[in-house]
């Protein structure tokens, strides 16, 4: 055992967090800067990150699930505005299928609720992280488990989370498509493994966004005076900033071993490890950047102020396949107690 | 970055799962029980004899120099089979070998190690709890001796311990955090007393007081040097926050199994409420077990103990206090008689955790000035 980051994966890391570092928006009003995004999208786009889970000649990804993750951490610390979660997830349906890379930008369609892939309907399904985004990826029924059908997206919004786009798929478009060329059905192996995937990318995403809104708040702490001291003097505030912290170093824990266990353990242990991960860092993630809220004070609940672009950002990661509650449902399943799926 | 056994760990870990068939004592957890406390000696040597105790420890003292990580597979390997955890007394290790001189080192720690000396830590006082560099208790120079007088409270298994860590103040003339010095004194002599404290879940043998009236100490039995006992004493604390030197994971997961097993076993007994708060043990402990994971391999670069041991602490603290929830919620109180309070004890002992080893108040502390860099007023 030994958990540490590989020097590439160092490397890999350090490229992601100087990219948004760069181009990421570092004000509210930057999220309106068209020039700035499409900065990002292309960098993005040349870094090769979104081709990390298609398949190599032996089926297998180019990267395993550790350096998906630590990418989706970066990203989710710098707010990026840029698609990584939905092009990945898209790829990785993809891959388990045996079928070619996708030749337009697409992304995947999830349940109403988000808390499951769409499967078989298109009907209320919404297409995630769907900005730029011509199509989307839902499985439906075929002999031997699913296969992986496109639908067009249609309008998208960034009602809850202003970085990433969620789409209706295109209620005048044509019924889902087959991808061409699939090879091979998706077993319930397969969706568990793409499932494991989607909660440890989501948990790396929620580990980045708390990462930055407790930066964010502790330079705030550290400027904003009162009483003719900085903030961050008081212990009521140092108190709760340092809470932030730990719930986020315990996240990041969970999350590790979440994204190394997509390909290192076998399907159901690797659901159970990515549940345990999604579960702890979504039910951590809402009261850290509560925190960046409240730490901010009356500035924290204007939109001017970014503490709620993360929070919006935590919301949309949380929803994504389940939040606390569907995978404390997930974890207890796994262990034996059925009938959880009320905890919600 | 690898979670996976090597296969040396792999071969580590069918042997002490093989031992584990034979030798496990089947103690009920430290947290509830004197029984345990009585048998505790006994399974230490046992574990140290078969060779998977004091493994990341140097070989002169009685360890084998293995990465850390070995822990993370005894906790995980006592934890599955239902065993106590591992003896919590790498802090007292961690401060002699950082502190103490060859000539200490290897008089004291190989008993240590092996569990044949059992060792007590006095610091505290009633007086000096968070502050403990005010602490009172004094040490005067008499010829080759030190002559102890003071009070000392919270000393685990001050009881059955031969020989205590105590820290008292040699130079009353210099700051306060200056003139304080660490001894190793035997507790079998006429100027100590010591009183067990019963604690709120009734169990009397952890956790003691010690008065020193006139108890004699070598001068070479000091450890350290003169006025080096605050240095050593946060060396030790620090040990003392970590999650991966006490063996908590074992603990933790034992007793999470346990409950897990009463859920499953009679599901309509349990409601969604009680069932969450097992739902959330179960995820603690393993988020635990995952970090203790990280930082014992962040080890492999060299041994620290810095402030992060604040954050593990605290972590450490959620953790038992949500399994302490659950054994309430799902193990109930046991109203009546002839209920097994088990369950309630555990529980109770839970509450200690955001004390013992430096209060939560403290660590937060420590993490927003050390870590977040944030201001002192």
């Amino acid at each position: 055992m030994d958990v540490r980051l590989s020097p590439e994966q160092q490397a890999l890391r350090d490229s992601a967090a100087q990219v948004v570092d760069r181009l990421g928006p570092h004000a509210v009003r930057e999220l309106d800067d068209a020039e700035r995004a499409a900065k990002l999208d292309a960098a993005v786009t040349a870094s090769g990150w979104r081709e990390l889970r298609t398949a190599t000649d032996g089926d297998g990804p180019w990267a395993s699930g550790v350096e998906a993750a630590l990418v989706a951490e970066e990203l989710g610390r710098g707010l990026a505005d840029a698609p990584f979660l939905g092009p990945t997830l898209a790829a990785e349906l993809r891959r388990l299928a045996g079928a070619p890379p996708a030749a337009s930008p697409e992304t995947v369609a999830l349940a109403p609720d988000l808390a499951d892939v769409a499967r078989g309907t298109t009907g209320g399904a919404v297409a995630v992280d769907a900005h730029r985004a011509a199509s989307a990826l839902l499985l439906v029924p075929a002999p031997g488990g699913h296969r992986v059908a496109q639908a067009a997206v249609g309008a998208g919004t960034d009602r809850v989370d202003l970085t990433r786009w969620t789409a209706a798929l295109d209620p005048g478009g044509a019924a889902a498509e087959p991808v061409a060329d699939q090879t091979r059905p998706l077993d319930d192996d397969a969706v568990a493994r793409w499932t494991a995937l989607g909660l440890a990318l989501t948990a790396a995403d929620l580990v980045g966004t708390m990462r930055g809104a407790v930066d964010l708040a502790c330079g705030y702490a550290k400027e904003r005076r009162q009483y003719g001291q900085p903030i961050g003097a008081f212990q009521a505030v140092q108190h709760l900033l340092a809470d932030a912290f730990v719930a986020v170093e315990g996240s990041r824990s969970a999350a590790l071993h979440a994204a190394w266990a997509v390909d290192a353990l076998a399907p159901a242990e690797a659901l159970a490890a990515a549940a345990v991960a999604k579960a702890y860092a979504a039910r951590a993630a809402r009261t850290v950047c509560e925190t960046a809220i409240q730490v901010h004070g009356g500035i924290g609940n204007t939109w001017e102020c970014l503490a709620h672009v993360h929070l919006r950002r935590a919301i949309l990661s949380g929803d994504v396949l389940g939040g606390a509650g569907a995978n404390l449902a997930r974890v207890l399943d796994h262990h034996g107690i059925g009938g959880a799926g009320g905890l919600r | 970055m690898d979670f996976g056994d090597s296969p040396a760990e792999a071969a580590f870990r069918a042997r002490l799962r093989d031992w584990l068939r034979d030798n496990n004592p089947g103690l009920p957890a430290s947290s509830t029980s004197d029984d345990y406390w009585a048998g505790q000696a006994a399974w230490h040597q046992g574990l140290y004899d078969a060779g998977f105790f004091g493994l990341s420890w140097p070989t002169d003292i009685g360890g084998q120099a293995l990465p850390s990580v070995y822990d993370v597979i005894v906790d995980e390997e006592l934890a599955a089979a239902g065993a106590p955890p591992r003896p919590s007394l790498g802090y007292l290790v961690q401060g002699i070998l950082e502190h103490g001189d060859e000539d200490v080192r290897r008089r004291f720690l190989p008993g240590i190690v092996n569990g044949r000396d059992r060792w007590c830590q006095g610091f505290s006082e009633p007086d000096a709890g968070s502050d403990l560099a005010s602490l009172r208790t004094r040490a005067e120079r008499d010829g080759d001796e030190y002559v102890i007088t003071g009070h000392k409270v919270w000393t685990s298994y001050s009881d059955v311990a031969d020989w205590c860590l105590v820290l008292a103040r040699t130079d009353a003339d210099v700051p306060r955090h200056k003139g304080l010095s660490a001894f190793r004194i035997s507790m079998r002599q006429p100027g100590i007393e010591q009183r067990p404290l019963r604690m709120i879940n009734g169990i009397t043998s952890e956790f003691g007081e010690v008065t020193f009236d006139g108890a004699r100490v070598p001068a070479s039995d000091m450890i350290g040097k003169p006025g080096e006992g605050w240095r050593l004493a946060m060396t030790v604390v620090s040990h003392e926050r970590e999650p991966g030197e006490l063996g908590y994971v074992a603990r933790y997961k034992k007793m999470v199994k346990e409950l897990t097993r009463l859920v499953r076993d009679e599901p309509g007994r349990y409601g969604p409420e009680q069932v969450r708060d097992l739902g959330w043990a179960i995820v603690d402990a393993e988020m635990l077990r995952l970090h203790v994971c990280r930082r014992l391999s962040d080890r492999l670069d060299g041994i620290s103990h810095g402030p992060e041991g604040s954050v593990d602490k605290l972590l450490m603290t959620q953790v038992e206090q949500a399994v302490g929830h659950a054994a309430l919620s799902v193990g109930g109180a046991a109203h009546g008689a002839g209920g097994d309070d088990t369950w309630l004890k555990a529980y109770l002992y839970s509450r200690a955790q955001s004390v013992m080893g430096g209060t939560s108040q403290i660590q937060r502390n420590l993490v927003a000035g050390r870590i977040l860099g944030l201001p002192t007023s």
